[in-house]
Parts: structure tokens; C-alpha cells; sequence
């Protein structure tokens, strides 16, 4: 298969779709066909790119190893704010998702360091703003109904822009009474008005409301039954009951547990397992069991296993334990058994036993251990060899072509990946956790909501200083 | 039809939409992202926003809808709209499964596109069963592993039915390529839900079979690995109990080749309490690499020993399992 090195930016297909197209099939392969499946064709495919690749890096002088290990900052903020600034007639396929493009471009951004211009940021408010609904939430483009995705989109990318013009630019009332029309009677949430009910929409729901402090019993009541119920027999979660485990959708899964205070109610130990298989030969993160390697999961699993760390010492009591009888264990190590933890009406200011301040906590638990259960050297070796493009931006596999959600997610795997062996979130990683130069080193990001930890403390001091909504 | 790429004329020249004001997209003054429309993306999308906001329901609605849709099928605001007006006309719902299967076949990975069919196949009811699941075997001929196309076999089976050669149609799929994993997960549904088969306890014995045949035949497949410990996954003490289980454990390490998911099913045994016979203790005694391991260890700490070495990619993973394996095991 001819494969150029240099290839253009082009759109994925769908979006936040966790799995893209697989490439065509090859017919020249050496192989019996006869004797081999598809699966096992394909699988064979990508592994001699990806060794070829990894020859070259063990074949190569050291100085040549070092330039190869190199994180292009430069070429990826170019990539990235030219797509800010002005994007093709073919990327019509995601006009219903330019938040998503927003976020993925500021967020990849923020990743690298680099800040924006005053003038930029307020052209992204102001665009943004023009995405919101009257009855709150925001769609993906002007005029568009509201979705929560693309609201999960817009917020996090004010987030990541930190300013107070951003971060009061949301109408958190309106939103509120959004995310509670989505609910549905069976405790998820559905993509939009009458649309798609799946574990993509309550992560993204639940995301915002914890993030802004809108929280409350209404948005949680049946959620946890219906994540449980999407973990299959394989320990992954799926997109809805019955689905096949699935890595885009266990890190939703996953999140949400943690942030609506019932993660003991999934089964860790097998999830754990089940996330751990996915890292193969090729060093990157298959989205589900014998698929292909593709980079975007270096986050949905890699940052699944982010969150294990500091959620061991609940997965350790589970092993100790009978599978049946799992206890309910919080965050704060008490069995309370029932979700009052997570609204907490009388609590305004800042303190950190509050249950509806989870995203805080988890960040401040400190237990995290200090060994991460995947690969992460070997995973930041497939995302800067095999889907770093050197004229900046990041793709799936070896062959594909660049995209935005790519960059994305991509940037957003190294960065766990490279504070992996981190006993706190931000502290500066160890050089044995590092692949490359030091100066790799990306900032470090929140892994519960994918936004700089920094903007996430800044959206705290923001959204759970202030008083909260009277209508709680 | 008049979305031809040649022949595309604009709305402002159609007679028919003469008495329509096109509804520019208001960007504000410095958009970013923005998207450089050709101009029948930018006019079908005026003309669409003019509707939508009129609430207009009508045949040339729904027609409009076709084409904005044929532009870009992942505006979910398109296919709500189409939705209610298909409702407002009370329209051909066979016309529009065929319209929308022929959408699908171009853009088998769109989520709005199966959010549609799902509506339309619950609003055809039982007798679209049959059509709706060979339309999801049409796909999986192209890409077997189609997520959205399986969960909308799925949604058809549980609401309409159909689960008569369900089982015999997961055996086909992994007889084509065992490595499928969305097979497997497939016929773990039915043997959970069909309601011919009796459930998981019928199932399990057979089952065991099946999935132990598989892994006689490929030991590296994990497919049918995972498949077997989920037979019993919420009664661990079958599990312990099951000769076949153990058996095929000490196959696969006898031959000393592939024995990753052999080793940490047996390792998942002990911790459930199994005892080991000494044919196994020998068999993984057999695979020590490290002369360093002292042989007074205990057999699950000496499996997590092995495959911290042979499974380099998961040492770690094996390190926190030796270090927090049940006190009682063996
Ligand atoms: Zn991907």
C-alpha cells in the first residue's frame, strides 16, 4: 500500500465517533488468504507498518532517535490555528460540530502551552455564544438545536479559555433546565430533543453539570443503573445495554461513575483487565477487543486507566472481596449506599467534603500510586512515531490521514501517559516516565472532564465560589 | 432530482420556492472555524433554516430536507425536522426505509442516520423486522464490525423480534472470522435475551463448548477467552467447578506457545478459590523462565511472575495483581 508521509487535513467521518473507517483492504498481501480471517489480515497489515516504523527508530543513530522521539510543537500549533482561522469546503460533513472543532483545536492548544490573543479568545466567545440556544444548552453551529455533545464541546473550550468574559458567558440556568430535559425515564440522558440515548450523552451531560455546579438529584436519579448496565460480560462498557465493550464509551462510563460519587458499583477489577488487554503489539490502544490500534485511544483508554490510578485502593477492595457482594464505597471511604452525598444544598462555599465537589476531590485524594498499569513509554512511542504527522497534527494509524478530533485526542493520551508515574496530577513527571526529550512535556490536563487542570481549577474558583444557583 | 452536481439549480431559480426568503447562517462578525461553503451547501442551507423556523410541513419540506441532508448527513437538526414532518404528512414510512437505507449504505457510521432508522423501524413495527435485520447483515458483509449496525440489530431484535436464527447467524459470522469480537458479543446477547433458548443457565454448558473449541483452534484469539469467563461471570464458583474451564488451561500451557490468556484465566481461577491438581502446578512450574522465583511461592504468585516477563507490554498490570492477589489463594 502506498502510503504518503505527507498527507492533508481532512475531516473524519463522523464525530465523536470513536471509530473511524478501517482502511481498505489489501489484496496483494503475502499471505494465504485462505487460511487467515479478515480481522487477522488487517491486524497483520498494520503490524508490519507499525515494526517498520520502530526499525527505523532502533536502526537509527542516536541523534536521528532523539529527532524522531520529538514532539513538532511548532508544525501542530500551525496545523492547528489555521483551522481556527479558515477551514475547507469538504469540512461541510462537520458543520453540525464546530464547537467540537473548537474545542479540539483550543484544547490541543492549551495541551502545547500556547495561548491565544486577546482578539481571538473574544471572537471564540462571541462565535460560541451564537451557537447557544435561548432555552439553553449549545448546538453545532448558529441556529442548530441544542445537543450535549456540542454543549460538552463549547463549555469545555470556555473553560480552556479561562477568562471571566468565558466563563460567564454561559447561561448555567438555562443549561440546567436543558440537561433536565434530556433526562430520560431510564436514568440516561438523550443526545438532544427526541434524539439518541447512549453513554456519550450522559458523560457529556454530567460532565458540564459538574464542572459548572449545576449538579443535583434529578440529573443522577437512575444514572448509575444504566452505566451498570452497559458494563458487558468482556469488564468494558458499551454505548447502551447489550453493545460490545467499547474503549470511547468505558472512558464515559467510567467518568461518570466518578463524578456522580457510584464508580464502586462498576465492576473495576474486570474493567481493569479488559483496558489493560486493549495496549498491543503495535504499543498504542485498540477501541475493542481484536480491532485495530488507533491513536485517539491513547486517551478514551489511556485516560481510563489515568483515573484507575487514583481509583485502585476501591478496585483492591473488590478483589478481596466476593464478585457478588461488591459494598458501596465512596471516594470518602464511607458505605453510605445512596447518591444524597452528591447534592449538598446548604454548602456554598469551597470546602472539600462536599459531595457535589467531586471533580475537586479526586484531584486532591493523593493516593494515586506510582506505577500506572499500562504501558505509558511504550504508548507515548506510538503516538509520536506512528500517528504524529511532522508537518504538524496527529492521526489514527500509519496511512490515515490527519484530523483535528485526532490532534485531540492523541495530544490528550501523551499528556496522561507522560504524567503517568505522577504521585500528584501536575507534579513535574520523572525522565524514566518520559519518552523523548524532556521538552515534550505537555501541561497537565484533569483527566475526569479532557481540560487543562489549571482552567479546571479556575472554573472551580469561579462556578463553586460564586453562590450557588438559587433555584437548587 | 435536481441535487445533481451538474444540473444543481439554485433555490432562487426554482418557481416553486419563489415565495421563500432564504434565512442567512448568522456566524456573528469573527467566526471561527468557519467553513468555506460552496454555494449550494450555503443556499440549501438558507432555504432549510427558512422552513425550520416556519415550521412548514410540507412535501417540498421534506424534499429540501433530502437534499440538505444529502450535503450533510450529520446535521441531527435536518433529521428532527424531517422527522416531524413526516409525522405532519403522515408520509410513506416504506418510502422514506427505503430512502434512508439508501443513505446509510453511503455512511454506515453516522449516528443520526441509525437514530433514524431505529425511529422508523420502531414506527413499521413487527412485520419490518425481518427487512431491518437483513439490512444490518448487508453491512456487516462490507464491515463486520459496524457498531451502530449492531446496536440496531439489537434495538430491532428486543422490540420487534426476529430471534429465531439469531444463534445460527452469530455461528456463521464466527465461522467466517473467529476474531470477531462483535460475533461473540452478539451471541452472548442471545444466549442472555433470546427468549427461545432458556437463558444462560440452558446455555452455559453448551456454550463452554463452543468457546473451548475455539480456543483449542486459536489459544491467541482473546475473543473467546473473554467470552468463556463471561458465561460465568456472576457465578464464580461454576467457574472454579467446571472441569472443562481448568482443562483448557493446561492444554494451551502444555504446548508452551500463546499462553498469556491461559495463564491469566487460571490466575483468575485461583483467585476465585480453585484448587489446582498438580498436572497444572506442573504444567506452569514447566514455563519458569526466572530461576530466581522462589519455588515456595504460591502458584498464582508464581503465574503473575511469568507474565510479567512474557507480557512485557502489562507488567505492571501483573505486578498490581501479584501484589494485591486474595490472601487465601493457592
Ligand atoms: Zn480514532
Amino acid at each position: 500500500m502506498e502510503s504518503s508521509p505527507v498527507s492533508s487535513s481532512s475531516p473524519p467521518s463522523s464525530v465523536f465517533s470513536f471509530d473511524l473507517p478501517s482502511a481498505p483492504h489489501s489484496s496483494d498481501h503475502d499471505q494465504q488468504p485462505s487460511l487467515r480471517t479478515v480481522t487477522h489480515l488487517e491486524q497483520l497489515r498494520v503490524e508490519e507498518k507499525v515494526a517498520e516504523i520502530y526499525r527505523i527508530l532502533n536502526d537509527a543513530s542516536p541523534h536521528t532517535k532523539t529527532i524522531m522521539m520529538e514532539l513538532w510543537r511548532d508544525n501542530h500549533i500551525l496545523f492547528l490555528s489555521r483551522g481556527l482561522n479558515q477551514l475547507g469546503p469538504n469540512f461541510r460533513i462537520l458543520d453540525a460540530s464546530r464547537p467540537w472543532l473548537c474545542y479540539w483545536i483550543i484544547h490541543s492548544m492549551s495541551l502545547l502551552g500556547e495561548s491565544l490573543d486577546i482578539e481571538v479568545e473574544n471572537s471564540i466567545i462571541e462565535f460560541l455564544s451564537h451557537c447557544e440556544d435561548k432555552q439553553g444548552g449549545y448546538g453545532g453551529g448558529p441556529g442548530q438545536m441544542p445537543h450535549l455533545a456540542t454543549t460538552y464541546a463549547a463549555v469545555n473550550t470556555l473553560i480552556t479559555l479561562g477568562s471571566d468574559a468565558a466563563l460567564s458567558s454561559v447561561n448555567r440556568d438555562s443549561l440546567h433546565k436543558f440537561l433536565l430535559r434530556m433526562k430520560d425515564s431510564s436514568g440516561a440522558f438523550r443526545m438532544h430533543h427526541a434524539g439518541e440515548i447512549d453513554v456519550r450523552a450522559c458523560y457529556t451531560a454530567i460532565s458540564v453539570a459538574s464542572i459548572l455546579n449545576i449538579m443535583d438529584s434529578e440529573l443522577v436519579v437512575g444514572l448509575g443503573d444504566y452505566i451498570i448496565r452497559c458494563q458487558t460480560y468482556e469488564g468494558g462498557i458499551a454505548g447502551e445495554p447489550g453493545s460490545e465493550a467499547h474503549g470511547g464509551y468505558t472512558f464515559c462510563g467510567l467518568a461518570t461513575m466518578v463524578l456522580i460519587d457510584e464508580v464502586d458499583r462498576l465492576h473495576l477489577p474486570s474493567l481493569i483487565d479488559w483496558v489493560v488487554f486493549r495496549q498491543g503489539v503495535e504499543c498504542g490502544f485498540q477501541g475493542r477487543t481484536n480491532k485495530l490500534v488507533d491513536g485517539c485511544y491513547s486517551f478514551w483508554q489511556g485516560g481510563s486507566l489515568s483515573l484507575i490510578q487514583t481509583l485502585l485502593p476501591i478496585a483492591e477492595k473488590q478483589t478481596q472481596s466476593p464478585l457478588t457482594s461488591i459494598e458501596h464505597q465512596t471516594l470518602e471511604g464511607n458505605s453510605d449506599g445512596s447518591t444524597s452525598q452528591v447534592q449538598n444544598p446548604e454548602n456554598e462555599d469551597m470546602g472539600t467534603e462536599k459531595g457535589d465537589d467531586i471533580g475537586f476531590r479526586f484531584i486532591r485524594m493523593g493516593t494515586r500510586v506510582a506505577a500506572p498499569l499500562f504501558h505509558s513509554v511504550a504508548l507515548q512511542q506510538y503516538v509520536l512515531l506512528c500517528s504524529q504527522v511532522l508537518e504538524g497534527g496527529f492521526k489514527d494509524k500509519p496511512g490515515a490521514h490527519r484530523d483535528y478530533y485526532h490532534t485531540c485526542y492523541c495530544l490528550s493520551g501523551l499528556c496522561v501517559s507522560q504524567y503517568s508515574f505522577s504521585k500528584t496530577p501536575n507534579s513535574p513527571p520523572p525522565s524514566r516516565a518520559m519518552l523523548g526529550p524532556y521538552s515534550n512535556l505537555l501541561e497537565p490536563i484533569h483527566p475526569l472532564y479532557n481540560v487543562l487542570l489549571d482552567k479546571f481549577y479556575r472554573a472551580h474558583e469561579f462556578f463553586f465560589g460564586m453562590k450557588k444557583r438559587g433555584t437548587i | 432530482m435536481l441535487s445533481g452536481e451538474d444540473e444543481w439549480v439554485p433555490f432562487s431559480r426554482r418557481p416553486e420556492w419563489s415565495d421563500v426568503k432564504p434565512v442567512p447562517q448568522d456566524d456573528g462578525p469573527n467566526p471561527v472555524v468557519p467553513i468555506s461553503y460552496s454555494d449550494e451547501f450555503r443556499e440549501t442551507m438558507d432555504y432549510f433554516r427558512s422552513i425550520y423556523l416556519s415550521g412548514e410541513r410540507s412535501f417540498r419540506a421534506l424534499s429540501l430536507c433530502s437534499e440538505a441532508i444529502e450535503l450533510n448527513p450529520s446535521n441531527y437538526t435536518i433529521w428532527h425536522f424531517r422527522r416531524i414532518v413526516l409525522e405532519a404528512l403522515d408520509a410513506d414510512l416504506h418510502a422514506e426505509k427505503e430512502y434512508v437505507n439508501n443513505i446509510a449504505l453511503r455512511n454506515s457510521k453516522n449516528y443520526q442516520i441509525w437514530h433514524h432508522k431505529r425511529w422508523l423501524a420502531e414506527k413499521l413495527g413487527p412485520e419490518a423486522a425481518e427487512e431491518e435485520l437483513a439490512f444490518t447483515e448487508k453491512i456487516f458483509a462490507v464491515d463486520a464490525k459496524n457498531y451502530h449496525a449492531w446496536s440496531h440489530r439489537q434495538s430491532v431484535l428486543q422490540a420487534l423480534g426476529g430471534w429465531q436464527k439469531e444463534l445460527d447467524y452469530c455461528d456463521k459470522l464466527l465461522r467466517e472470522d473467529v476474531f470477531n469480537n462483535s460475533a461473540w458479543n452478539q451471541r452472548y446477547f442471545v444466549i442472555t435475551k433470546s427468549p427461545f433458548l432458556g437463558g444462560l443457565q440452558e446455555m452455559r454448558e453448551s456454550e463452554t463448548r463452543y468457546a473451548v473449541e475455539a480456543i483449542l483452534s486459536n489459544p491467541e484469539n482473546e475473543s473467546p477467552w473473554r467470552y468463556l469467563r463471561g458465561l460465568y461471570k456472576d457465578d464464580p464458583n461454576l467457574l472454579i467447578c467446571n472441569n472443562q474451564v481448568s482443562e483448557v488451561c493446561l492444554k494451551i500451557l502444555k504446548r508452551k506457545q500463546n499462553i498469556v490468556l491461559a495463564l491469566s484465566l487460571l490466575l483468575d481461577l485461583l483467585c476465585h478459590g480453585f484448587q489446582p491438581i498438580s498436572e497444572i502446578r506442573s504444567a506452569v512450574e514447566a514455563l519458569r523462565i526466572s530461576e530466581s522465583e522462589p519455588s515456595t511461592s504460591s502458584l498464582a504468585n508464581t503465574i503473575c511472575g511469568i507474565l510479567g516477563l512474557v507480557d512485557p507490554m502489562r507488567s505492571n498490570y501483573w505486578a498490581w495483581r501479584r501484589s494485591h492477589l486474595p490472601s487465601e489463594v493457592c
